[in-house]
């Protein structure tokens, strides 16, 4: 039982002064200050996310993010259960982009153990990232225009592109979401030349889609009046507080781990890092869309140039999987930013220690910053924008 | 990029005594580490972001290494009196003893550092606490780096390193009332479910031994074992 609201802890911890202090200050003279509970059970925290929000007025005067509501202890759970264990579980983090979780934490072992990826495995890793980032930036463009009142249309124009990116994902993986697809050394199973063929397709259709969603939106003076100025995120700000993906680049900041590091194959691939100007809401909403565009440039090179082959190394060891004793971090270019995973191993079949560097968390960082000063009303907007996935904030 | 030795060696002619060793890694990733003085880490990591352009931390975590129990095998000669033919003789003998040491365990919190503006990285950096039980401060890395703020408060969450100079440090995952750091290797799962119950009789076998256990007259045990 609790002893009191106060004392919390082990016994004999230390604490810093002030570390239990309310999350909200009360009132500063000036007037009443309203405290109001944003979440858990909100429609625009895109899951269970709590905000508290002191406002005065209409104006936002203090936000403190409150998180751990879908906390299950994945890092914990990891350590317990073998390295190819922890795949699936990977596809719960950020479920709206499973196959981005699956090659990250892939990355990582690989990076670990020295183990290297045959070609064709490497194109459909790229093809299946690609299409993972489009629907996921489409998605997120969509609900950031529901949270603006847009209820629904542009969102489903979202959805039903997206639906057909996860029939592909259905038909390679067995599907739509939890993929489980990548393994240490290569992909599960192979692409069917009729998957290729169907993927094409599909991408040959996606232009039209992104031309008739950015002039929906893009000519819309009730999303230009909401997002212009509002929740601006200066560039020395962002790369301190570690903002990564679409976040960092709306505001001005040319980091793109995909071109960074050039993991994977990325290099071969012929693309340009769109970068935005002032930071703000419509910047990062741009961003996204002009993103979209980039991922179907690499789509047409990749699905042109994917050779045959195996998707597997065929040396790569699957039973008795042991590193040896070290540790390596491996990090892609996530649809929500930097995705990396932290493994060290002792020598056993299970992690030492497993990591995950969630983006949606750390960006999360600089929400009270931007929010400060706007109208409550802009709290849901410059939220959306953030795009986070809770599966990945709470792990 | 540069090695891990010609940081430390920048990091020792503009810090003088920081004390940094660096930590190599056996494994094919290559990725070998510093480990900075607790006392200089503030100083230290203020070079490597304004000096070495280090502006970016990426990712700050924590691993608990809990005290090691090591047995060797020491051979140890000795005297002992053997009676051969009758005759009691004094003998020497050598045989092997078993000894035990213990190693003691540590917290230790492990950053990520990479450059923006010289798209380069990553750089390791790791700091030790003294043990694992009362002395658990380590100086706080937020104000050099913002990024550190929210994971730094899941390190002092989970594996209960308390950093000096965060400015506020509370719990980000669990919630606060609760006891334990649950990342640790040695922390003893509750039994008591009443929060979630789970349908697998094994959960709910220990479930039901911890409230006969409550209803007991004479247990007078209270809290919900999270502690021990």
């Amino acid at each position: 039982m609790i002893e009191s609201g106060i004392e919390t802890g082990m016994a004999g911890e230390k604490k810093p002064e002030g570390w239990n202090r309310p999350p909200v200050i009360v009132p500063d003279g000036e007037g009443d200050l309203l405290e109001v509970a944003m979440g858990p059970h909100h429609p625009s925290t895109h899951g269970v996310f709590r905000m508290d929000v002191a406002l005065d007025g209409e104006r936002v005067i203090r936000l403190k993010p409150v998180f751990g509501y879908l906390h299950r202890n994945h890092e914990k759970i990891a350590e317990g259960i073998s390295y190819l264990g922890s795949m699936p579980f990977t596809d719960r983090l950020d479920y709206m982009c499973p196959l981005t979780n699956n090659w990250a934490y892939a990355l990582a072992v690989e990076k670990l153990v020295g183990q290297a990826v045959p070609e064709r495995a490497e194109y459909l890793r790229v093809i299946l990232g690609e299409l993972t980032r489009f629907q996921n930036h489409a998605g997120s463009i969509g609900f950031l225009t529901q949270e603006m009142g847009a209820s629904g249309t542009p969102l489903m124009y979202a959805f039903r592109e997206r639906e057909k990116i996860l029939d592909l994902f259905e038909w390679l993986t067995g599907a739509r979401m939890m993929c489980n697809y990548m393994r240490f050394g290569g992909c599960r199973v192979d692409a069917t030349a009729d998957w290729l063929e169907a993927t094409r397709k599909v991408v040959a259709g996606l232009p039209g889609f992104v031309d008739e969603f950015e002039q929906l939106l893009r000519g819309n003076e009730i999303l230009m009046a909401r997002t212009q100025g509002v929740g601006i995120l200066r560039r020395e700000l962002a790369i301190n507080a570690g903002v990564t993906g679409p976040m960092l680049r709306a505001s001005g900041v040319d980091y793109d781990i995909r071109k960074v590091d050039g993991y994977g194959i990325y290099n071969r691939f012929n693309f340009r890092v769109p970068l935005g100007d002032h930071g703000d809401v419509y910047d990062r909403f741009m961003i996204r869309l002009l993103e979209m565009r980039e991922s179907l440039k690499i789509l047409e090179q990749a699905l042109k140039e994917i050779p045959g082959g195996p998707v597997m190394d065929p040396k790569a060891k699957i039973r008795g999987f042991r590193p040896k004793p070290g540790e390596a971090y491996g990090r892609i270019e996530s649809p929500k930013g930097e995705l990396g995973f932290y493994l060290i191993s002792d020598g056993s079949p299970n992690p030492y220690r497993y990591r995950v560097r969630p983006p949606s968390l750390i960006n999360l960082t600089i929400l009270e910053d931007m929010v400060l000063g706007q109208n409550v009303a802009d709290v849901v907007v410059i939220f959306g924008s953030v795009d986070i996935v809770l599966g990945e904030v709470d792990r | 990029m540069k090695t891990v030795e010609e940081i430390k060696a920048a990091i020792e002619a503009a810090v003088p005594g920081a004390g940094v060793e660096i930590v190599p890694n056996p494994s094919v990733s290559g990725q070998h580490s510093l480990r900075l003085e607790p006392s200089h880490a503030v100083a230290v990591a203020t070079f490597l972001r304004d000096g070495l352009a280090f502006d970016y931390l990426s990712n700050a975590t924590g691993v608990d290494w809990p005290d090691k129990e090591i047995a060797e095998k020491v051979k140890v000669t000795r005297t002992v009196t053997k009676t051969v033919d009758g005759v009691e003789q004094a003998a020497e003998e050598t045989i092997e003893e078993i000894r035990k040491r213990v190693e003691p365990g540590c917290l230790e919190a492990v950053y990520h550092l990479y450059s923006v503006a010289l798209k380069e990285g990553p750089l390791t950096v790791r700091m030790r606490t003294a043990n694992r039980t009362d002395q658990v401060e380590l100086p706080s890395l937020t104000p050099i780096w913002r990024s550190a703020e929210f994971q730094e408060r899941e390190i002092f969450d989970l594996f209960g390193i308390v950093f000096t100079g965060h400015p506020d440090l509370r719990r980000l995952l669990m919630w606060d009332e609760f006891k334990d750091h649950p990342m640790r290797r040695d922390y003893v799962e509750p039994d008591d479910f009443e929060y979630e119950p789970t349908a697998h009789d094994q959960v709910l076998a220990r479930a039901a031994a911890h409230r006969a256990a409550q209803a007991a007259p004479d247990s007078g045990q209270e809290g919900t074992g999270a502690g021990q």
